[in-house]
C-alpha cells in the first residue's frame, strides 16, 4: 500500500528490504531518521555509535562477519569517518555495506555546507543520489547489490530536501539475505603496504567496472524534451526544481548515480543538444566533469555555489520567469531559535557571561549560549573543538588567559569527540577548566541516546558511562557536579575551578527540560506590584518572560517554573507560583 | 491539474508539524501525489519554522517557492507576516491572531509591527484572521492551537468532517481526542 515516507524513513525501509541486519550510526541533522526508523524493524540491529568513525568500523565489522550492514550520518559526520572510508575503498566488503551521508545546503543545521560528492571522488567509491522517497527505498536495494557485486561500499548521497521530505512510496518486501560466510583474507582485509599496494589496481579496475555499469544503469536516464536548444544534466532535488521549472520542454539527463559518472551517456547527450547545462547544489562537481571531457558547459556561472536551490532560482536562468506575492513594507523582525524555557544550559550560560569569561564552545542546543542576550560563547568549529581548543589556548596563551577562559560541550558531544581532547589536557598538562553540560540526552538532533544515559537506541536499558569516573581515570582531579538552575553554586564553581593550578571539570547536571520524564513546578507568577521594571531577569534571554508596560510578565504556556530568573530579582517579584 | 499548495508557518513547538502530516495523509487517500516538507533540527528551538504541502496528479519540487502558495496557514501573526511573498496573487492566508514576541522584540533590539492584520488586508491579501489560542482554550487546552487552526483550513477543502475526525483519530493520543475534536469543531465552525 502507498504510504508518505520521509527520504530518510525510506532509506530504512530500503534497509529492511535488502534484508540488512546490522546499523550503527551517530545521530546528525538531516540524517538521524534513518537509524531511527531502521530500530523499529525488529529485523535488524540498530545502534547509536559514540561517533561516526566507531560507527563505520563497526558496520565494517558487520560486513566481515558476512551480513548487510550500514552506518548514517551528516555530512560533516562523514569528515569524522573518512578514515576508515578511504581504506575500506581498499578492503571491500564481505557482506553488503551502504553508507548514508546527508548534506545540508543551506545550513538548517550545521555549521558549514560541504559537498560530500567529493568524498566518493576522493575515495574512489561508486555513490547513488536519490531523488525522492521511492527512489531512496530502490535505490538503497540498489546499493547492497552493487556493494555485493563489486566487492565496494556504496554511499548514499541524501540532502536536507530529500532527507526530511515526506512523498509517496510503495514499500515491498523484505528479501532475506543469507549470511556469507567469513574466511580469513589478510592480502583483502590486512592493510598494511605490501597488501594495500596491491589493493589499489583493484580499487582502479572496479571504478572503471562500475563506471561502465552506470553507462548502461537505468538510474541514469535521459528524459526527452521539446526542445532541443538546451540539454540538463542534474540530480537529487535540483532534478525535482528542473522539473517543476521547466515541465517536459528541455532534455534532462538526470543522474541517479554522481561518481562515477557515465562519460559515453554524458557525451552523447551533450551531443543531442545545442546547451549543455548542469544544475547542481554546492560544488560544480558534475560540471566539472563535463569540462574535463572537454564539453563546453554552464553551470555555476549561473546557478550559486552556495545555498539551496529551488525552483524559481532555476526558472529565473532557466526560463526567464519570475515570481514573487505581494511584500509588506514593514521591517519583520528575525525570529532565531533560542534555548527553550526551563533549558539548564541558561543558568551556566549566565554565569560565564556574568564572570566575563572567554568561551570555547561546540556543537550542540547550548550554541545557542552565543546569541543575545547571553552572547556567551567565542567560538564553535565542530564536534569536540572546545576541549582540544581550550587546551591549545591555555597552553600558548599561559596564565593571562587561562584564569579566565573555560570550554562547554555537551555530553553526548564529549563521548563523541570530547574525550580525546579531555586526554590532552591531561596528558599535557595545560591548566584548563571545561564545563560538560549534561543534560542527559542528545539534545539538538531530537532527544537521542547515548553513553552517558544508561538506555539504548531500542530505549532498553544497559551499560551508563559515568562522566565523574571517566574524566577521574583520564587524570583529572578536580572534578565536581553543579546544578544549572543554581546560579550561586555555579558562580563559586566557576570561580574556585578557574583558579585552581590544575585542570578541572565542572559537570553542569540537570536533564533537558523537554525530556518527559522531566516534572517541572509549573509556571511562576510574576507580581506587579514588587517588580520595578529593572530587566535584571532579562538578561538569561528566557523566551517565556517579557516586559510589558514597564513590568515583568511571565508566559505561562511556556514557562516550567525552574527559578533561576527568580534568582535574578532583587525585588522577589518572581518567586511566586501561578495559582492554578 | 496543476499540484496545489500550502504553507503552514509558525514559531517551532506549536505543533505544526502535526497539522501537515495529517493533511498529507488526508491527501495521499484522495489518491494525490503528495510532498511534504519539514525542517528539523535547530529551527525547531522556538524559531520560525515553516512547512510544505504540496499534491496534484504530479509533484516535483519539494518545496513552495514565491508567489506560488494557494494558501498559506499561519500559527503566529508576525509569521503570517513573514511569509507573504510566498502567496500566490488572490491566495489565501489563513493566521492565528496570537502574538509570539520573538527574541529580538524581547530583548528590546526589535519592535514587533504594530496593526499587521490591517497593513496585510492593505496588501489585497485574502486574510482570514481567528483568534485561535482563545478557542483552543474554550476546548480545554492552549495546546489545540494547531488543532483549531485544521479546523479553520478544513474549510478549504473537500474532504467530509468524518473524514478529518478520523485522521485526528489517527494523530493525537486517545486521552486528548475529544478536546482535539472539540478543538476542531470550534476552529471549522467559525
Amino acid at each position: 500500500m502507498k504510504q508518505l515516507m520521509l527520504g530518510n524513513e525510506a532509506v530504512a525501509r530500503g534497509l529492511y528490504e535488502a534484508g540488512c541486519t546490522f546499523v550503527s550510526s551517530y545521530p546528525g541533522t538531516p540524517s538521524t531518521e534513518i537509524t531511527e526508523a531502521a530500530a523499529k524493524y525488529p529485523e535488524i540491529y540498530a545502534e547509536w555509535a559514540p561517533n561516526e568513525k566507531v560507527a563505520m568500523e563497526a558496520a565494517f565489522g558487520a560486513s566481515l562477519a558476512g551480513r548487510r550492514s550500514f552506518c548514517g550520518m551528516k555530512h560533516v559526520g562523514l569528515n569524522v569517518a573518512a578514515d576508515p572510508l578511504f581504506t575500506l575503498s581498499y578492503t571491500g566488503v564481505n557482506g553488503g555495506m551502504v553508507i548514508a551521508v546527508a548534506d545540508d545546503a543551506g545550513m538548517h543545521s550545521s555549521q558549514n555546507e560541504q559537498d560530500s560528492r567529493h568524498y566518493a571522488k576522493a575515495a574512489k567509491l561508486p555513490m547513488l543520489e536519490p531523488s525522492d522517497s521511492q527512489e531512496a527505498l530502490e535505490f538503497t536495494r540498489l546499493a547492497y547489490e552493487l556493494s555485493e557485486t563489486f566487492d565496494t561500499p556504496v554511499l548514499m548521497k541524501m540532502c536536507t530536501r530529500i532527507s526530511h521530505s515526506q512523498s509517496v512510496v510503495e514499500p515491498g518486501e523484505r528479501a532475506e539475505a543469507a549470511p556469507r560466510p567469513y574466511e580469513k583474507n589478510g592480502s583483502k582485509y590486512i592493510m598494511m603496504p605490501g597488501n594495500a599496494k596491491r589493493r589499489h589496481p583493484v580499487v582502479e579496475k572496479r571504478l572503471a567496472e562500475i563506471a561502465d555499469w552506470a553507462e548502461h544503469a537505468s538510474v541514469n536516464r535521459i528524459e526527452a524534451g521539446t526542445d532541443y536548444k538546451m540539454g540538463i544534466i542534474t540530480s537529487s532535488t535540483s532534478y525535482q526544481y528542473v522539473k517543476e521549472a521547466c515541465g517536459g520542454v528541455y532534455p534532462v539527463l538526470k543522474l541517479g548515480m554522481v561518481w562515477p559518472l557515465p562519460e559515453e551517456k554524458i557525451r552523447r547527450f551533450a551531443g543531442m543538444v545545442d546547451l549543455l547545462v548542469v544544475v547542481e547544489e554546492l560544488d560544480g562537481f558534475i560540471e566539472e566533469h563535463c569540462r574535463n571531457l572537454g564539453l563546453a558547459c554552464a553551470g555555476k556561472n549561473f546557478f550559486p555555489a552556495m545555498d539551496e536551490l529551488s525552483q524559481n532560482l532555476v526558472a529565473a536562468q532557466l526560463t526567464q520567469e519570475r515570481r514573487a506575492g505581494g511584500k509588506l513594507d514593514e521591517v519583520i523582525p528575525p525570529r532565531p531559535p533560542v534555548m527553550c524555557a526551563g533549558c539548564p544550559h541558561r543558568g551556566l550560560f549566565y554565569t560565564l557571561k556574568k564572570n566575563k569569561l572567554t568561551v570555547l564552545g561546540d556543537i550542540g542546543c547550548y550554541t545557542l549560549g552565543a546569541v543575545a542576550p547571553l552572547e556567551a560563547m567565542d567560538s564553535t568549529l565542530c564536534m569536540g573543538a572546545s576541549i582540544s581548543g581550550l587546551h591549545g589556548f591555555n597552553k600558548a596563551g599561559g596564565r593571562e588567559g587561562e584564569g579566565r577562559t573555560v570550554a562547554v560541550i555537551g555530553d553526548s558531544t564529549f563521548m563523541h569527540s570530547g574525550v580525546t581532547g579531555m586526554i590532552n589536557v591531561a596528558y599535557n598538562e595545560s591548566n584548563s577548566t571545561v564545563i560538560i553540560l549534561d543534560n542527559s540526552i542528545t539534545g539538538m538532533t531530537g532527544h537521542q541516546q547515548n553513553p552517558t544515559t544508561g538506555f539504548n537506541l531500542k530505549g532498553d536499558p544497559c551499560a551508563k558511562i559515568d562522566l565523574e569516573s571517566l574524566c577521574r581515570a583520564v587524570g583529572i582531579n578536580r572534578v565536581r557536579v553543579v546544578d544549572p538552575y543554581d546560579l550561586a553554586e555555579c558562580d563559586a564553581a566557576v570561580k574556585e575551578e578557574l583558579a585552581a593550578e590544575e585542570p578541572s571539570v565542572i559537570i553542569s547536571r540537570r536533564p533537558c527540560a523537554l525530556l518527559k520524564y522531566v516534572r517541572h513546578p509549573g509556571p511562576i507568577a510574576a507580581n506587579p506590584d514588587k517588580c520595578v521594571g529593572c530587566k535584571s531577569c532579562m538578561k538569561i534571554g528566557c523566551p517565556a518572560i517579557s516586559i510589558s508596560e514597564g513590568k515583568a510578565v511571565i508566559d505561562n504556556t511556556l514557562c516550567t517554573g525552574c527559578g533561576v530568573c527568580g534568582q535574578l530579582c532583587k525585588f522577589d517579584a518572581l518567586s511566586g507560583k501561578k495559582e492554578a | 491539474m496543476a499540484a496545489k499548495n500550502i504553507m503552514i508557518v509558525g514559531v517551532g513547538g506549536q505543533g505544526t508539524l502535526l497539522a501537515s502530516k495529517l493533511l498529507g495523509r488526508l491527501l495521499l487517500g484522495k489518491g494525490f501525489d503528495v510532498k511534504v516538507s519539514e525542517v528539523h533540527g535547530m529551527s525547531q528551538r522556538g524559531g520560525s519554522v515553516v512547512t510544505y504541502v504540496r499534491w496534484g496528479e504530479k509533484v516535483y519540487s519539494p518545496i513552495i517557492d514565491k508567489g506560488q502558495a494557494d494558501a498559506i496557514l499561519s500559527f503566529e501573526l508576525l509569521e503570517a507576516a513573514r511569509w507573504t511573498e510566498y502567496l500566490k496573487p488572490g491566495g489565501r492566508l489563513i493566521t492565528n491572531t496570537q502574538q509570539i514576541n520573538p527574541m529580538p522584540v524581547i530583548t528590546g533590539a526589535a519592535a514587533y509591527p504594530e496593526n499587521l492584520e490591517e497593513k496585510l488586508r492593505g496588501l489585497g491579501i485574502d486574510l482570514d484572521a481567528v483568534d485561535a489560542l482563545s478557542l483552543a482554550e474554550e476546548a480545554g487546552s492552549s495546546k489545540a492551537v494547531n488543532i483549531v487552526l485544521l479546523g479553520r483550513l478544513s474549510k478549504w477543502f473537500d474532504f467530509t468532517e468524518a473524514e478529518w475526525l478520523e485522521a485526528i483519530e489517527q494523530s493525537v493520543p486517545p486521552k486528548f481526542l475529544e478536546m482535539n475534536k472539540k478543538a476542531f469543531a470550534l476552529g471549522r465552525a467559525c
